[in-house]
């Protein structure tokens, strides 16, 4: 059982990093390249996401293969820093502010918000 | 609908799946109260973005243009291996439980960790002279 377990880890935690990458480029192509939208879209949707199922208390394993492997391989915390980054060394100073600014906000709005629906499922 | 390639989401796969491993295994191994600091989710984080720094800015820059390395090492593992949403449903739990410096401290701290160590892998990686 451990080994399914932790085999479907691998597998989810995959897809997660292929969904993430397919709905960034989607994000990105739609609204354009200036701002990391792209990234912001994954992170606040993962961020509601894992709050509701923060909401739905679920059992060690399910939590295990839902949250941490399929919400926490499609949300990034790397690519989001690296981003800042690059808008900073582009001189870019606001918007990499506003990056990190709008993306703490509405990431934790977004897990509340989340777990509000999640506990009334 | 942009245009899929099949050996370029293969890479990210293969690179997330593993830093899902990794990451998940250390979240297992080192469980904590909702008011401790969140060493585990804090290390993944960190790590992942002196990784991605150092992988991206070395592709980019320094290395022959490659179609699977970056989808590999950076998409997939530093994406897997790093969480965002973790990290806020965690400063949410801290909020909860009023522990407001924790919160503030933790969600500060991965910031400037963060961003330092992008920038300290991107920094590192155009001062070492190119090497084939």
């Amino acid at each position: 059982m451990t080994m399914l377990l932790w085999a479907g880890v691998i597998l989810i935690g995959g897809a997660g990093s292929v969904v993430r990458f397919v709905a960034d480029g989607m994000v990105a192509s739609a609204v354009g390249r200036d701002f990391p939208f792209g990234t912001l879209a994954v992170n606040v949707s993962g961020a509601v996401i894992l709050g509701l199922l923060t909401g739905l208390a679920l059992g060690h394993d399910q939590a295990l293969l839902a949250g941490t492997a399929a919400v926490g391989s499609y949300t990034t915390f790397s690519t989001w820093m690296f981003e800042t980054d690059r808008l900073a060394e582009e001189r870019q100073y606001r918007k990499a502010a506003a990056n990190v600014i709008v993306s703490l906000v509405l990431g934790v709005a977004a897990a509340a918000l989340g777990r509000l629906i999640g506990v009334h499922l | 609908m942009p245009r899929i390639d099949r050996r370029e989401v293969a890479a990210i796969f293969v690179g997330g799946a593993l830093g899902t491993l990794l990451r998940a295994g250390l979240a297992e191994a080192f469980p904590h109260p909702a008011t401790a600091w969140p060493w585990p989710t804090f290390a993944v984080n960190v790590v992942a973005a002196f990784l991605l720094g150092y992988f991206v800015t070395r592709l980019q820059e320094r290395l022959p243009l490659s179609s699977y390395r970056r989808p590999l090492l950076g998409t997939g593992l530093c994406g897997g291996l790093s969480t965002f949403s973790t990290m806020q449903v965690e400063i949410l739990k801290m909020i909860d439980a009023h522990a407001w410096d924790l919160a503030i401290g933790y969600a500060a701290a991965s910031v400037v960790a963060g961003f330092a160590a992008i920038y300290l892998a991107t920094a590192f990686v155009r001062r070492v002279r190119v090497l084939r």
